[in-house]
């Protein structure tokens, strides 16, 4: 009887240990299959539902794994603090070096020297600031010079809680610096002007888009050229144009792995190669399918029809020193915004 | 009149003293309260204040008595006093038709009341500004006549009337069911007119509720930020709320500039919630005989 017994425990440690091993297997099979967050600014939203398909094709392809990628937008300024507030993002995706910077300075999340961990500047895809009037632009706006006559309202969110709206301002300052005689001095008289006649200042790029194009407030938006094209193709070709001026500067939206949720989550392999992949010919093409600019120039020359031709594309680290500098300058409390508004 | 109120009066009475008798479990119902209010309310609002000392006081005065702080503060703060004092008058209106009168679809006017409530405040504001707006349905009118709602101070105090309407009605809607009409039939009997009814009788019998109503509105507006945002136009030093400033803060990363602002909306919403409990008390001692 007690051997009966005994043969029966062998059988059951036998079971017990099969289906262990299936347990284990099932599980090994299971890490191959890997998930990335990525956490974006709002209007790339379209861009990266369909990029991260591509890309899971890809990784599949490639090394017979599984990835899946979340997504979570907002605010990109909001979307860097809930990063550093403890969201755990694989990768960002945002609208400006700034608030990847912020990751480094502000939570220690990756190193200082990101940017030049990719090519281009981490910016695998670029945009620029270009001028979206009414239809048939009735108050002849054809240059930033225009945007600062008495008669003309223009509509730009507030470069203090839009990153994005940044640009808009570092753009027109670029243009004043450019023109014959062009300095500091005159750029802020130029911008000051320009502001004074912006009737309401939107939050992000969404309500300003809102203000112009349902309210049909203003006769100029100032939007990133990818925004200004799907705004005409979401309202039909008949109720805006595009106007591209002189001088723009290149809206550079940069992508970083963040170092320290990846090693936590084991991810960094598949993470790198996400971002690696927007560089490939098929995430330019996904890009500029999107109406963001490619940095491939083959792609570029492919896709070149679509985009606004500005004669002078000049870069914030040519003309503005970089991020930290123009956001000391030109955005922080005392900066050269504020003294628009006295202060 | 003699009966009723008594009657009131002994029931008022009986009530306030039955827990303290009766009731067991004095203690523990008190500790539970403590630290249920500690850890829910007291601790994340200490969490602020330490936060905003992140960078010693200089920071913290510096931020706070900037202009720009200033003249967010004093729109915050009298926006919202001014939508409270508009929603207490028409709110009062509002109950009062609810309560007293009977006419078709009434349940359906009740139950719209409490819209405001259940609406994302991101879309009422969405929907106030496309109507207020130069542009909009009524803003199209209201310009004519050469009044600009949307992107004004106006436009604020329209949005935070909105939003803190259902709280007015709310708490006037029990006390006025509760109101004996007796009470107004024994006025009218002994000669008072109407209006004298009405100011000698029926308002000192709702002054706390109406109170009430009207810190609730407040606080709701002084805090509110979705539905503000769209159609303030945010223009500093016109049209800029105090937490608008406080993002904008949080935008640059600035936390203890973000938080300062905070606690002085704190400390100021405290002394304006003090002083009207006070002026409660105060009516209650002076109307309701306690």
């Amino acid at each position: 009887m007690i051997d009966d017994r005994g043969r029966g425990l062998v059988r059951e440690y036998f079971w017990f240990a099969l289906v262990l091993l299936v347990l284990l297997m099932g599980s090994a099979a299971h890490a191959a299959a890997s998930t990335l967050l990525n956490v974006s600014y709002d209007p790339t939203r379209e861009f990266y539902d369909d990029y991260n398909k591509a890309f899971a094709a890809y990784w599949k392809g490639k090394t017979g794994d599984i990835v899946s990628v979340n997504q979570s937008h907002g605010g990109s300024g909001k979307q860097a603090r809930s990063v550093i507030e403890g969201l755990e993002a694989d990768v960002v995706t945002l609208a400006l070096a700034y608030d990847i910077d912020a990751l480094a300075a502000q939570g220690g999340l990756i190193p200082a020297g990101w940017q030049g961990r990719l090519p281009n500047n981490s910016a695998p895809y670029t945009s620029t600031i270009v001028f979206l009037v009414r239809k048939g632009n009735p108050k002849n706006i054809h240059d930033w010079g225009d945007l600062a006559r008495p008669a003309v309202s223009v509509i730009t969110p507030s470069p203090k809680t839009s990153g994005g709206a940044r640009w808009n301002y570092l753009a027109a300052w670029a243009w004043a610096l450019k023109q014959p005689g062009g300095n500091d001095a005159s750029a802020e008289g130029f911008v000051k002007k320009l502001y004074h006649n912006v009737p309401v200042l939107d939050s992000g790029a969404r309500g300003a888009t809102v203000t112009f194009v349902e309210r049909g407030i203003g006769d100029v938006l100032l939007a990133w050229e990818n925004e200004a094209i799907l705004a005409i193709k979401e309202s039909g070709p008949a109720r805006f144009d595009i106007v591209a001026p002189s001088v723009s500067i290149v809206a550079e939206p940069p992508v970083a792995v963040v170092d320290q949720n990846v090693d936590q989550h084991g991810t960094r392999k598949v993470a790198e190669e996400y971002l690696k992949y927007l560089y490939s010919r098929q995430g330019q093409e996904l890009a500029a399918k999107h109406f963001y600019r490619p940095r491939d120039p083959a792609v570029a020359a492919q896709y070149a029809a679509q985009f606004a031709n500005i004669p002078q594309l000049v870069t914030i680290d040519a003309v503005f020193g970089g991020w930290t500098r123009a956001q000391a300058t030109h955005f922080a409390d005392h900066g050269t915004f504020d003294k628009i508004y006295g202060q | 009149m003699a009966t009723p109120v008594a009657a009131v009066e002994i029931n008022k009475r009986t009530r306030r003293l039955l827990p303290r008798r009766v009731l067991p479990g004095f203690g523990l119902t008190l500790g539970y309260t403590m630290v249920y209010l500690s850890l829910l309310v007291l601790i994340p609002l200490s969490a602020v204040f330490v936060r905003s000392l992140g960078s010693g006081w200089g920071h913290f005065w510096e931020v706070v008595t900037a202009p720009r702080v200033i003249a967010s503060l004093r729109l915050s703060f009298g926006a919202s006093l001014l939508a409270a004092l508009i929603n207490v008058v028409f709110g009062l209106i509002v109950a009062w038709v609810l309560v007293r009168n009977t006419f078709p679809f009434k349940r359906l006017v009740d139950a719209m009341v409490d819209l405001p409530f259940a609406l994302p405040t991101a879309v009422a504001g969405i929907a106030l500004t496309a109507l207020y707006a130069p542009t909009g349905w009524l803003g199209r009118w209201l310009q004519s006549l050469g009044l600009q709602v949307a992107f004004t101070p106006l436009g604020i105090v329209v949005a935070l009337t909105f939003i803190g309407l259902p709280f007015v009605v709310r708490t006037l809607q029990p006390v006025l069911e509760d109101l004996d009409r007796e009470v107004e039939q024994a006025a009218a009997t002994l000669g008072a007119s109407g209006l004298q009814a009405f100011a000698r009788v029926i308002l000192p019998a709702l002054w706390p509720a109406l109170l009430t109503g009207f810190a609730l509105a407040f606080a709701r507006a002084v805090g509110e930020y979705g539905s503000v945002i769209f159609i303030a136009g945010n223009m500093p030093m016109k049209s800029e709320i105090a937490p608008l400033l406080i993002v904008t803060k949080l935008e640059q990363y600035d936390y203890a500039g973000a938080t300062a602002i905070a606690v002085v909306m704190l400390v100021l919403s405290f002394a304006v919630m003090f002083g009207i409990n006070a002026l409660q008390h105060w009516a209650l001692s002076r109307h309701g005989g306690r």
